[in-house]
């Protein structure tokens, strides 16, 4: 056990558990990190390219190296960071990227190989020979591919979604941020403050000091009281701000439950849509090492984390800790850390400074002038080579912490494209003035590191964000705290005949950069794709400055010359399931119902999604084992006697006003204009660009009041056209739409028999032929008052009517009518006898107008008319798509056996089939129980003047072959006398 | 993105459905003897500016009002917002 005095763990409160099989101990307030270093486990995964012993490196979200997988079964995630997961009792966490055990993995034998897995080795090595890419490389590239495993199981948890809209986000809830949220929220301004750690607190957590002659942990509880207390605060702790977004909006995901050992009943992590009208970035800093020799193996960490782990988890980083502990820096917060482990009582073998004049700050010895040059150790450091002046000595240690600087976390400041700038003083990429509009930067994140500094700006910083917003602040005093020493000067990497790792988690090299740069890969865009450099999990945050130096010194320029890393959210990884917020399966869009859904499903019917809609597929009775029985039960009561359907899905626009007859007249490619009150004409719209998009009825019910209707697809894409030509082409037109779609159930009464059943709900309306002939329309009542409109309408070719009522009344109507009609076997049908009931008719629909279909394909050319100017219709008239010869029939197979299948090309006796003799193709094709076989619509060039004629329709993926014969696509009642009877 | 709608202030740009070019409402004088070739512009030719550019925003979650929104297209600042129908108004 590595286990000191102190910290901000709870000593009475033990958590079991386990890492690869074995059981541990840790303490509530651990982190899955603290808690294994505090077990001695230094050794916590493998690298991914040349899965090289790795041990934990951090102590935040930064982690390149501690991946693990945690929980399992479907809760099983993989790449999880250990660095930032809270201990729970019986967690469960496992090592990735290993064959056979963590201690002895197989694939090892890659760091072996490594002179051939240098920077571009998949460009250069798998290039030839072509047949290979496919078959021999791609999939070992990617097995290896890739770290952690998923579990391939639907993901348990919930997750929920929220907004928020304060005056004022705070992004970090260190020194600065709780100082600027405190100084805003005392103003009387709406803040929110997030952290994506535990708790709140920041640097200050890790680092003890001082704040107005107190701890500064008494400090930050105090500020916390404080905050709690206030109604226009909200405190976020486990929330990563991740995006920042256009005008304001930020990302943001809190961690609910995650941390619990049974998720309490809670969602697993909310997805929060943070609006804010000022933001104040103080995300503070991530410290970044120094490349050497062999710097990768486990027990050598940034100093920063080492403070860490010592301050607020009261943890040492050697697995023996009378074993001593060096730093290695440039700076002089590296010996801030000397002088914690002083303090601790852990042995510090003593700072290895680069700099030619350091000296020590405490009870340690400092090597000035020196730097480190090699590490040894069997999967845990054991030792290190100092190297002074030339002279080198291998040195035990136990662990090493390495500090080179710390770099301002600019990443969101930076998502609207704005590149930080260099700062030659604080040797380091501080923001520009190009932060997201409304964003202020304040503390470490802008390079003002120190606890004094961060303090004060965070009330300058607020004071700026309440005066854009219009508040008053309130004065007060800034809190005396403590300027830390932070010297630093320029050292980036010790040059070495080893590898030196510069991104560990891709295991990028000092080696790959100069091979890079070698091979004129120096943009540092091209050096990223070349090498991999800040490309996993960690998006380089501890690497990407470190590799710009090292490139810069190769090529003899600066930093500032060689580029800037450009950050894009997220800013740590976001798992998918949150980003949906619980919008999966069932919940995945919502469901529109049909108004006789209840009635529906009293039936036993089955469903099918059409569009948003659940509309009744079909309806089985007792004794029916197949779709097609049901289905052409259905179709037959339809042509003999009568059936009932709900078309409710179908649009329905209301158009009124005094030139509603003018606009629709403009919006119809036919003639609209003439329609007379009462009665319904079938039209075709166009796009502008002259093809067909949609067709229905318009019936004129008074004499400003029409009502139109669409195909169910469309209803929501022919509203939005109409009100923009209504909006944007002729304002000046006294008309108004409305969507009545899901105001008024619609029913298709259609069969022989639909009059007769209709005449026994009609109130006093006479409905003879001869009073209301094919295509009239009336508004009227049935069942003793109720409001209802009603269409002589026919979709199946049938005498048939459409029928409206208030939506609340469509169940009941439905019932009512079978009931009445149970003497003329009234049959309700769905959707697919309506198909076959279509194609019978030769009425086409979606399947047909695929949006590159003319009016004349569909053989309505004649409708179109040329006398007026309407949306489409001068485009409708150009040379290719007036000359177009492709024509809607119908098919009936020569073998009555054989089935007709949708999608099959048409091509003429005799030909091959390939795309050079395609004729055309089915659109729609059914078993039609009138015909007694399959049939077919589709396109055919010149199908008008082929009737008769005999021809193949292939379906080369299935290796079908029918032979078909050319027929009118009116297999029922061609000359159109049911409907009018 | 926010939009501020004319008459109902800052809305989320989730609410709206985006058509493009404001260009959209000058439809051709369909009696001109060109009228084919300026259709075909209408309907097929945009400007892709980077920078400024007036387009169509359509409130199909709100009010269904149409928009012509200015919005520079490098940094998404909308710097001016009015109802379609005002402005076609205008160019009538």
């Amino acid at each position: 056990m590595t286990r000191i005095q102190g910290g901000l763990i709870n000593r009475d409160k033990k958590l079991n558990f386990t890492f690869n099989g074995t059981s541990y101990q840790g303490f509530e307030g651990d982190t899955l990190a603290s808690a294994l270093l505090a077990n001695g486990v230094q050794l916590v995964g493998r690298s991914f390219k040349y899965h090289r012993p790795r041990g934990i490196y951090t102590a935040g979200s930064e982690e390149p190296n501690a991946l693990v997988e945690l929980g399992t079964g479907a809760r099983l995630e993989p790449n999880t960071r250990a660095t930032v997961v809270e201990l729970f009792e019986g967690l469960s966490a496992k090592s990735q990227n290993h064959m056979g055990s963590l201690e002895r993995d197989l694939l090892a034998v890659n760091d072996l190989m490594s002179p051939f897995l240098a920077a571009g080795f998949y460009y250069k090595t798998f290039m030839w020979p072509r047949v290979f890419w496919e078959k021999v490389y791609e999939p070992i590239i990617r097995k290896a591919a890739g770290l952690g495993s998923l579990s391939m199981l639907p993901d348990p948890d919930s997750y929920d979604r929220g907004f928020l809209h304060p005056d004022l986000l705070v992004i970090g809830g260190g020194a600065a941020g709780l100082m600027a949220a405190l100084t805003a929220a005392r103003a009387g301004a709406e803040v929110v403050i997030a952290d994506e750690d535990s708790r709140l607190g920041g640097r200050l957590l890790s680092e003890g000091g001082m704040i107005d002659d107190a701890p500064a942990l008494d400090w930050v509880a105090c500020v916390l009281d404080e905050l709690s207390s206030m109604t226009n605060v909200k405190l976020m702790a486990r929330t990563t701000v991740f995006g920042a977004y256009d005008h304001g909006i930020f990302g943001a995901v809190e961690r609910v439950s995650e941390h619990l050992a049974d998720g309490g009943g809670k969602v697993r992590q909310t997805y929060w849509r943070i609006t804010a009208k000022q933001t104040i970035l103080a995300s503070g800093a991530t410290e970044r090492h120094i490349p050497f020799a062999d710097n990768d193996r486990p027990g050598i960490m940034m100093a920063g984390a080492m403070r860490s782990y010592a301050n607020r988890w009261a943890v040492t980083p050697q697995r023996d800790n009378k074993a001593p502990v060096a730093i290695f820096t440039n700076n002089d917060d590296g010996h801030r850390t000397a002088m914690t482990l002083v303090e601790k009582g852990v042995p510090v073998l003593g700072v290895v400074d680069a700099r030619a004049n350091a000296s020590s700050f405490g009870e340690y010895e400092t090597f000035a002038n020196a730097t480190v040059t090699g590490s040894h150790g069997r999967k845990g450091l054991s030792s290190i080579e100092v190297t002074r002046k030339g002279s080198a000595q291998w040195l035990e240690c136990g662990a090493l912490g390495v500090s080179g600087g710390w770099n301002p976390n600019v990443h969101l400041a930076s998502h609207h494209r704005g590149r930080p700038v260099w700062n030659e003083d604080k040797l380091t990429f501080v923001p520009d003035n190009n932060a997201p509009k409304g964003m202020l930067i304040a503390g470490a994140a802008r390079g003002n590191g120190s606890t004094r500094e961060a303090l004060a700006d965070g009330v300058l910083i607020a004071k700026q964000a309440l005066m854009a917003l219009g508040i008053t602040p309130v004065s007060a005093a800034v809190p005396v705290a403590g300027e830390e020493a932070s010297a630093i000067e320029a050292f980036w990497h010790v040059p070495a005949k080893k590898r030196a790792w510069v991104d560990f988690q891709n295991d990028v090299t000092v080696k790959d950069i100069k091979l890079a740069h070698q091979e004129n890969m120096r943009p540092v865009e091209h050096l990223k794709r070349w090498t991999t450099l800040g490309m996993a999990t960690d998006q380089g945050k501890t690497s990407n400055v470190t590799a710009l130096a090292v490139m810069a010194e190769l090529s003899s320029q600066t930093i500032p010359e060689t580029g800037t890393t450009i950050f894009r959210p997220p800013y740590t990884p976001v798992s998918m399931g949150v980003l949906g917020g619980g919008d999966t399966g069932a919940n995945f869009r919502p469901h529109r119902l049909t108004p006789t859904d209840t009635f529906a499903k009293s039936q036993g019917a089955v469903f099918t999604e059409v569009g948003q809609w659940m509309r009744a597929q079909y309806f089985p009775q007792e004794g029916e084992t197949h779709w097609r029985q049901s289905v052409d039960r259905e179709a037959l009561a339809v042509r003999s006697s009568v059936g009932i359907c709900d078309v409710t899905t179908l649009g329905k626009i209301d158009v009124q006003g005094k030139d509603a007859g003018e606009f629709l007249h403009r919006v119809y490619a036919n003639m609209m204009g003439t329609l007379k009150e009462g009665m319904v004409r079938y039209g075709l719209m166009l796009r502008e660009d002259g093809k067909l998009y949609d067709d229905g009825t318009c019936a004129r019910l008074g004499e400003n009041h029409y009502v139109v209707t669409t195909t169910t697809a469309n209803a929501g894409i022919v509203f939005q056209r109409m009100e923009f030509a209504r909006q944007c082409l002729w304002p000046d037109l006294d008309v108004t739409l409305i969507s009545t779609t899901d105001a008024w159930a619609q029913f298709a009464i259609a069969g022989p028999n639909s009059r007769k059943l209709l005449e026994r709900v009609m109130d006093d309306m006479d409905i003879s032929n001869e009073a209301f002939p094919f295509m009239a329309c009336r508004a009227t009542t049935v069942c003793g008052g109720l409001r209802a409109r009603l269409f002589r309408i026919s979709f199946s070719g049938e005498l048939a009517f459409e029928l409206a009522v208030p939506a609340r009344y469509g169940n009941a109507l439905m019932e009512r009518l079978l009931n009445l009609g149970k003497d003329l076997n009234a049959t309700p049908y769905g959707t697919e006898a309506l198909g076959v009931l279509r194609i019978e008719k030769g009425h086409s629909t979606g399947n047909e107008l695929t949006g590159q279909t003319t009016a004349a394909m569909i053989g309505l050319g004649k409708m179109v008319s040329a006398k007026k100017d309407s949306i489409g219709s001068i485009m409708s008239r150009r040379e290719g798509l007036a000359n177009e010869t492709l024509r809607l029939v119908g098919f009936e197979p020569i073998d009555s056996n054989q089935p007709v299948v949708t999608g099959s090309h048409l091509i003429n006796l005799g030909d091959p089939v390939d795309l050079e003799h395609d004729q055309g193709w089915i659109t729609s094709a059914a078993y039609s129980p009138h015909v007694g076989s399959s049939i077919g619509l589709g396109y055919l060039q010149n199908g008008d003047q082929r009737m008769g004629e005999e021809i193949v329709a292939a379906n080369p993926l299935e290796g079908q072959s029918v032979r078909v014969r050319v027929v009118s696509a009116h297999f029922v009642d061609p000359k159109g006398e049911r409907l009018r009877d | 993105m926010l939009i501020p709608h004319p008459l109902l202030g800052l809305r989320d740009a989730q609410e709206f459905t985006y058509l493009g070019d404001a260009n959209l409402l000058n439809r051709p004088d369909p009696t001109a003897p060109d009228a084919e070739a300026a259709f075909c512009d209408y309907v097929f030719l945009r400007d892709n500016p980077a920078g400024k550019h007036r387009e169509l925003w359509f409130h199909e979650q709100g009010d269904r009002s149409w928009l012509v929104v200015t919005r520079d297209t490098l940094t998404h600042e909308i710097s001016d917002v009015e109802l379609a129908t005002d402005v076609a108004r205008r160019g009538k």
